[in-house]
């Protein structure tokens, strides 16, 4: 499917121009848990965190319905483990406890009744957490009735919401499970300036999207940068149709959610009177929530001096962006990016697909952790999803070539805490320590390896996956019964 | 051009380029894994013209050979690409820089990619990085479902013509998914239409005296395009084709057994589930062991697909089918290994495997006397994401590891300066 045709030479590129992107690190506005509590408030539409920031209306639309899998406690003994808050621990032990991490150490007590998983000679390793993925809306087995990626109809579809094109009966969830990923930001794909909201999901076997939503999480709204946007609209006439229409198109847009919040703002100063409420306008409210800082923004930027600008664009508007996405020229402005405190979602090594991504060099996310940056390792793809271990540990060689300074601990937090911190989670998952939530990687050997698997994956301290038992792997709807199911 | 143009006048060309004469190389030390399944420790390669002149344990270094130290590292053949479009696409998205496939429904078959190929691109050095010495270029199916002839390439010249290890290589088409769209819309359509076509071109062979007094029905196929296929139905040239449904490999079988087709099958994500037949009917496999996502035309696909392929008997070879970065073909090996391919197995899918699938195992994919001298010096195991190639030798030559890449590293190496990056150069 990826082969010969002029379309299997060009599926690569398809695919890289299918998506955008999003991780955003940062001002660490309110922690994801507390933005989502707090009742109605007027109209059911505003309602006031205790911080006394306003959330975004929409939080209380589409709830989260998801429920860790039951658990026991168990004790991983004996592994290396790399915990993404500092230096590996060798032969140490991993206790998870009701759903969390309860302890990481060299001397765990067992508690009774505790499973105990023998890991001598294994590592263990936080969840893997990938900031841009499109799997669900561009489900496989693919074909136009699963195209759900992109509302390509109009340059700004910051109304549209990429869960409501996910199918849960994606297998691709499955695939990238058993590469050890245990959080998804799914985003919609990168045709658009404004592509939509994004989501992100527990990677759970679920029947319903609202059964894989991360409780609390804030959301995302993808924008994106150059050759897509212009391409997509420029062939059919119409705006945006180069770069400085880009611009524009972004401008327009945020003038006009300035002007939609003004009106919010001052309705809410003047009482919040229910008959007087201003109208909805749900692209708008994504934009507001954005100029709020409760929308976290995910945008699709290759080049270095349309990163810049979109920074300044930022400034102009005052929003904060969270991560740049496929950001292939991230290391020429290395320093902005850290001074701005913008993390950069990057591959190890696509280049040369498109001309935005010529510049593309296997260093890209060396340089940028080497500096202090917030490195991050995204695929934007289903087939890199399944062994983001794997890039990791290239861009790792490829930084230790250049002579950069860095170790395996460095690069584990590219796919763990890095990315928990682009999508406002720093505080719940990406890293193995006490109280958070216990998604956790049992690995054969080094994940740098590439002999290496996963052979058992924890979601909040539940099994959900183990290598070598069939019935703790989850096969979708549509696999049953086609002769793949098995694989 | 005019050179080229001789060289393919000559069909099978051997690479033109030759090394220093007289410049003799050793490497010394090394874990030597042949290609063949064999690993000489400690070992041993004496390079003399750009050819393997010796290798073994007990070789001798010759007075004023050029030395190079492989003690701790691990010695392997130049690797072999063996379905990508280097050298014809530069950018993919930008048209100006691609020349992979004719949209030209009168230039199918006789679409040459070796007159589109750029021996100064830049991704040439940039896939050598990753110990790819050779790769066939392959050309896209898009105005038929035959998309025209490919070259095996050194990634090495300065010209085109002396990169070329053979040309044309094979001709390439299609009989997936996407040669029923192209043909009507359904597998039927796209079986009889490549049925038609070889009965036409036979029909032209047959009689080209016939078909040049106008005394033939209508063929199909335009005359350069019957002309560019005379060798694939006289068996000569191989016949590679993309199909992914084990139905559909069948048929591609059953159509190459009726017309003494020389098939090579590209794809294959389904192929495990006919191995036997592939295996009865000797048709190698050129094949990405990582694809395991499923589509309409690969369902079962898996990544046992190459260990089991193996298993049934079928000489497998590896591509990543595309150009940016073939140079992460050993992953594919490593992975295909992690999923239970022998590590033997997996190294000669990259090196001595598609070497004879190509017909040019005279040539290249072994350290073997004889051979040509392209190798790669490895920090480690070649299969390793955390290994490096250290050196890498063409005809011979230590090949400079300058490329484009590195020299945007060394630009934005560190950013402070006092002139901007573009003074450093």
């Amino acid at each position: 499917m990826k082969y010969g045709s002029a379309a299997v030479l060009t599926g690569f590129l398809a695919a890289a121009l299918a998506c955008s992107q999003p991780p955003a690190t940062t001002p660490a506005p309110v922690k994801a848990a507390d933005s989502v509590a707090a009742a109605s408030s007027p109209g059911g539409i505003y309602r006031t965190a205790e911080e006394g920031g306003r959330i975004d209306n929409s939080t209380t639309a589409f709830p989260s319905t998801y429920k860790p899998l039951p658990s026991h406690s168990v004790v991983i003994r004996g592994a290396t483990v790399m915990t993404a808050a500092g230096p590996s621990l060798k032969g140490a032990s991993v206790l998870l406890q009701d759903g969390k991490v309860a302890a990481v150490g060299m001397s765990i007590t067992v508690p009774p009744g505790a499973e105990v998983v023998d890991a001598t000679g294994k590592w263990v390793t936080p969840g893997i957490i990938d900031t841009h993925s499109h799997l669900g809306v561009y489900a496989a087995p693919g074909g136009q009735s699963l195209d759900d990626g992109n509302e390509a109809t109009s340059p700004n579809t910051s109304d549209v919401w990429a869960e409501h094109s996910v199918w849960p009966q994606d297998p691709q969830f499955g695939l990238a499970l058993a590469g050890g990923v245990t959080t998804i930001e799914i985003l919609p794909g990168s045709a658009n300036l404004f592509g939509g909201r994004g989501v992100v999901v527990r990677n759970i076997a679920a029947t319903t999207v609202q059964a894989m939503k991360y409780p609390n999480a804030p959301y995302a709204l993808k924008m994106a940068c150059g050759e897509n946007p212009k391409r997509v609209y420029g062939s059919r006439g119409r705006a945006p149709s180069t770069r400085m229409g880009n611009m524009a198109g972004y401008r327009e847009a945020w003038i006009k959610a300035t002007e939609y919040k003004r009106r919010w703002d001052k309705w809410r100063e003047d009482g919040s009177d229910p008959a007087k409420m201003p109208d909805r306008d749900l692209g708008m409210e994504t934009l507001m929530g954005v100029l709020d800082g409760q929308i976290r923004i995910q945008n699709h930027c290759y080049r270095a001096d349309e990163m810049a600008e979109m920074i300044a664009m930022s400034k102009e508007f005052g929003y904060h962006i969270a991560s740049f996405h496929h950001a292939v020229e991230a290391y020429k402005i290395r320093d902005l990016l850290k001074r701005e405190g913008i993390c950069a979602s990057m591959w190890s090594d696509w280049w040369g697909f498109k001309l935005e991504a010529y510049d593309g060099i296997r260093q890209n996310i060396a340089l940028v952790a080497e500096d202090g940056g917030c490195a991050i390792l995204h695929t934007d793809d289903p087939d890199g999803i399944q062994r983001m271990n794997q890039d990791a540990a290239k861009s790792l060689e490829a930084g230790l070539e250049a002579g950069i300074q860095l170790t395996e601990d460095d690069a584990i937090k590219w796919i763990t805490i890095n990315p928990a911190r682009a999508l406002g989670l720093e505080n719940e998952v990406g890293s193995l320590e006490p109280g958070k939530r216990a998604d956790v990687v049992l690995w054969s050997a080094d994940p740098f390896s590439v002999y290496a698997h996963a052979e058992r994956v924890y979601l909040d301290g539940a099994l959900v996956y183990d290598r070598s038992d069939p019935s703790r792997q989850p096969v979708s709807d549509f696999m049953l019964g086609q002769q793949g199911a098995t694989r | 051009m005019k050179i080229l143009t001789m060289a393919l006048a000559c069909g099978m060309t051997a690479a033109l380029t030759l090394p220093l004469a007289g410049q003799t190389v050793a490497i010394t030390g090394g874990r030597v894994l042949t290609g063949t399944g064999t690993t000489l420790d400690n070992a041993t390669i004496v390079v003399r013209d750009g050819r393997i002149a010796a290798v073994g344990t007990g070789v001798t270094v010759p007075a004023g050979a050029t030395v190079f130290d492989a003690r701790g590292k691990v010695v392997t053949p130049g690797l072999i690409n063996s379905y990508t479009t280097i050298g014809v696409v530069e950018i993919e998205a930008v048209n100006e820089t691609s020349d992979a496939a004719s949209s030209n429904d009168r230039i199918t078959a006789a679409f040459d990619v070796v007159y589109g190929l750029n021996p100064v691109s830049t991704l040439i050095p940039i896939e050598r990085d990753g110990g790819v010495t050779s790769a066939v270029v392959a050309p896209g199916a898009r105005a038929s479902i035959i998309g025209g002839k490919g070259a095996l390439i050194h990634l090495s010249g300065s010209r085109a013509d002396s990169m070329i290890d053979r040309a044309p290589v094979a001709m390439f088409g299609v009989l997936d998914e996407s040669a029923a769209e192209r043909t009507g819309g359904a597998r039927g359509t796209a079986v009889l239409r490549l049925r038609e076509l070889l009965e036409d071109v036979r029909d032209y062979a047959a009689n080209p005296a016939a078909y040049e007094n106008r005394d033939r029905r209508d063929l199909s196929l335009s005359r350069l395009d019957l002309e560019a296929m005379v060798p694939v139905v006289q068996g000569k040239l191989p016949l590679v084709l993309v199909v992914e449904r084990a139905p559909d490999i069948l048929n591609a079988l059953a159509l190459a057994r009726e017309f003494k087709l020389h098939l090579v099958i590209a794809g294959a994500a389904e192929g495990w589930m006919v191995g036997d037949a592939l295996a009865a009917a000797k048709v190698p496999v050129i094949m990405n062991p990582l694809t395991d996502i499923p589509g309409y035309d690969n369902l079962a696909a898996t990544l046992q697909n190459a260990a089991r392929l193996r298993k049934a008997g079928v000489v497998i070879a590896f591509a990543t089918f595309d150009a940016h970065n073939a140079r992460n073909l050993r992953f594919l090996a490593g992975n295909a290994v992690a999923n239970g391919l022998p590590y033997d197995a997996a190294i000669e899918a990259i090196t001595a495997a598609p070497a004879r699938i190509w017909g040019a195992d005279a040539n290249i994919g072994a350290v073997a006397v004889g051979r040509e001298a392209n190798l790669v010096i490895w920090s480690g195991d070649p299969l390793e994401l955390m290994t490096r190639a250290e050196r890498v030798f063409i005809h011979g030559q230590d090949m400079p590891p300058d490329n484009r890449q590195r020299q945007l590293l060394a630009r934005y190496r560190t950013l402070s300066d006092s002139l901007p990056p573009q003074y450093r150069h």
